[in-house]
């Protein structure tokens, strides 16, 4: 049955509350995985004392974030500095609402599809999403009147400009294959298995180069390492977020998270079928079980950054925009033309 | 349902604002946004008059609007800089040594 | 006043009051920043005339490339509150009046003898299925040139941004 006016708004904002929520607490403990997982690498525990392994930490965190004094340097441009965090926090929050989590459900007889909105061009929204959160660093880095603030800007944003070109090129190949820019389609193309027991995920129907093109550039988008340059701490004092403090900063923090969530999530959608998983028991298992797929399946992307963080030291930045544009757009237009070419066979 | 005069009228004023600061400014880039603002106007009064007609070709047209304004602004900026290197200013009226 | 009509009048008011900023202002980053909002604005009201594909490339390339370009630039060269000139200010005193007496002037014209025919929310959709079969097909050729104009601006650009080559240093014997 078609869903009522009030009754599409009513199961819009709780859908929204309940993603926003889960959203900010993955982003907490994506912290402490990562700290977690960097200490056992480096032969140490992490963080242990607040709470059984730890667990309390995060929230240690935010309270100490929300305690901090927050300093707002004398000769700072006041509307932009304290614009920039916002715009950083609000565009990565923003692409999370055209991602679905799993099939519809069936609620009191509606079907309610497990995503916010679905619109026709999801994954163009995606992109455009990613393309203004360029602004939240740029105007971080200039509006500090500071020296490091502004090279880590304008390197930062530079960087992300780059590599948006090479991850979009990446897409198109998952699109050419599934003839929709609507996310939900893009995994529903992927269901089955072939030879019976190989899923028909996208990587294994021969996206594996646009796969490994989108991981190098989401790893660059996000500004994590091996492409963290711009805010590494014994280059530019720490880049674009030298001047901030407490709450501001705690927002470019989060803002990271959440990005590095959102790559997740698409990377799961695109190349790993989302949530098609084997399923098996009762039909409220089976309603549940694909979120559980695509939660696992994030949960594998997030380790598989972190694991690279605790690994690769980092590129200069000048072999960094030499890998972003001779090496990964050459690479994503090859991958995009073979797979015109066998789609068109 | 909204008339298509209201997106006419909308979109001339944005073509007359952008006339308007291509005029009274005096930093070269604040002149080359105005253009940019144009060209937006411009885009809009395509777009609707491709609603009304029910003509593609409208919306096709301004995808090349687009992306001839992105390259007239690569350029632009370009030269911009070069000239900031040689004057020292971003004031149209003192780029002025050809003056009689 | 269906919902169709709010909408518009919202996204109508942010781009005036964008364009009306960018005239305003004095720094450069501000009329940036103004402008992206109108491009932002603008976008929206693509959508609701339906064309979904021009609204993304709106914001994709406008407001995320072309307005980051100004932006990089505003940023790199440094530049400082604009000063008032002798003809700017005269500028101000005859432009401002007569720019509004015109655009009242057009847009009486307009409104009186345009009728009551109304565009649908959504009037022609245009999704990239569509627009990329006429772009492929029909608008084959001035889709080629482009591409070919586009190299041509990137070689442009980078030839008139760089550093002149500055003579070797000689050495002291």
């Amino acid at each position: 049955m078609a869903l009522p006016i009030w009754l599409f708004i009513l199961a819009s904002v709780i859908k929204s509350a309940i993603v926003l929520g889960v959203l900010l607490t993955a982003v907490a403990y994506t912290v402490w995985l990562e700290r977690k997982v960097v200490g056992h690498m480096q032969n140490r525990w992490g963080p242990t004392r607040v709470g059984p392994f730890g667990l309390l930490q995060p929230a240690a965190d935010g309270l100490k974030f929300l305690f901090k004094e927050d300093l707002t340097p004398p000769h700072v441009y006041k509307p932009l500095f304290i614009a920039a965090p916002l715009i950083a926090v609000i565009f990565a929050l923003t692409s999370i609402s055209v991602i679905p989590f799993g099939n519809s459900v069936m609620i009191a007889g509606y079907s309610i599809p497990l995503q916010i909105t679905d619109v026709n061009t999801g994954l163009l929204l995606i992109l455009g999403v990613t393309s203004i959160g360029v602004y939240g660093v740029a105007l971080a880095g200039w509006s500090s009147n500071n020296k490091y603030s502004l090279l880590g800007g304008l390197r930062a944003s530079a960087q992300m400009v780059s590599y948006e070109i090479a991850l979009g090129l990446s897409l198109v190949g998952v699109l050419i294959m599934s003839g929709s820019f609507s996310l939900r389609d893009i995994v529903q193309a992927q269901q089955g298995h072939f030879w019976g027991f190989i899923p028909r995920w996208n990587i294994f129907h021969g996206q594996f180069i646009g796969f490994f093109c989108y991981l190098m550039a989401a790893y660059a988008e996000t500004n994590r390492i091996p492409f963290d340059l711009p805010e590494a701490e014994t280059e530019l004092v720490a880049g674009y977020h030298t001047e901030y403090s407490a709450m501001k900063f705690a927002m470019f923090f989060m803002a990271e998270y959440a990005n590095m969530i959102t790559v997740a999530c698409l990377a799961t959608l695109l190349f790993f079928g989302g949530w098609n998983g084997p399923l098996f028991g009762p039909p409220l298992l089976q309603a549940l079980l694909p979120v559980f797929w695509f939660g696992a399946k994030i949960f594998a992307f997030l380790f598989l950054y972190i694991w690279v963080r605790g690994t690769l030291p980092r590129f200069r930045y000048d072999q960094l925009m030499a890998f972003g544009w001779k090496f990964l757009l050459p690479l994503a237009l090859v991958n995009l033309i073979a797979t015109a070419i066998a789609v068109a066979w | 349902m909204v008339p298509l005069s209201y997106y006419l009228v909308l979109s001339g004023f944005l073509f007359a604002c952008g006339v308007a600061g291509f005029l009274i400014k005096r930093n070269i880039i604040t002149i080359f946004m105005s253009i940019e603002l144009m060209l937006n106007g411009v885009n809009l009064s395509f777009v609707a008059f491709a609603a009304h007609w029910h003509v593609l070709a409208g919306q096709v047209f301004v995808f090349f609007v687009m992306v001839v304004a992105a390259a007239e602004a690569a350029v632009g900026l370009a030269i911009i800089i070069a000239v900031f290197r040689t004057r020292e200013t971003l004031n149209v009226d003192q780029v002025n040594l050809l003056k009689l | 006043m269906s919902v169709h009509l709010i909408l518009f009048l919202a996204f109508g008011a942010i781009c005036v009051a964008g364009a009306v900023n960018l005239l305003a202002q004095t720094h450069p980053i501000n009329s940036a920043l103004s402008l992206i909002a109108v491009m932002a604005a603008l976008a929206g009201e693509y959508l609701l005339l339906g064309a979904e594909f021009v609204a993304a490339v709106q914001v994709i390339v406008y407001a995320g490339a072309i307005m980051v370009l100004f932006v990089f630039t505003i940023m790199l060269l440094n530049a400082g509150v604009e000063e008032r000139t002798k003809g700017s200010r005269v500028a101000v005193l005859f432009g401002i009046p007569g720019m509004l007496l015109g655009s009242i002037l057009v847009g009486w014209v307009v409104l009186r003898h345009s009728g009551t025919e109304a565009v649908a929310a959504g009037a022609l959709p245009g999704d990239p299925k569509v627009i990329g079969q006429l772009l492929f097909h029909e608008f084959l050729l001035p889709f080629e040139i482009t591409s070919v104009l586009i190299l041509i601006a990137i070689m442009g650009a980078v030839v008139l941004a760089s550093k002149p080559p500055t003579a070797p240093a000689r050495k002291v014997d």
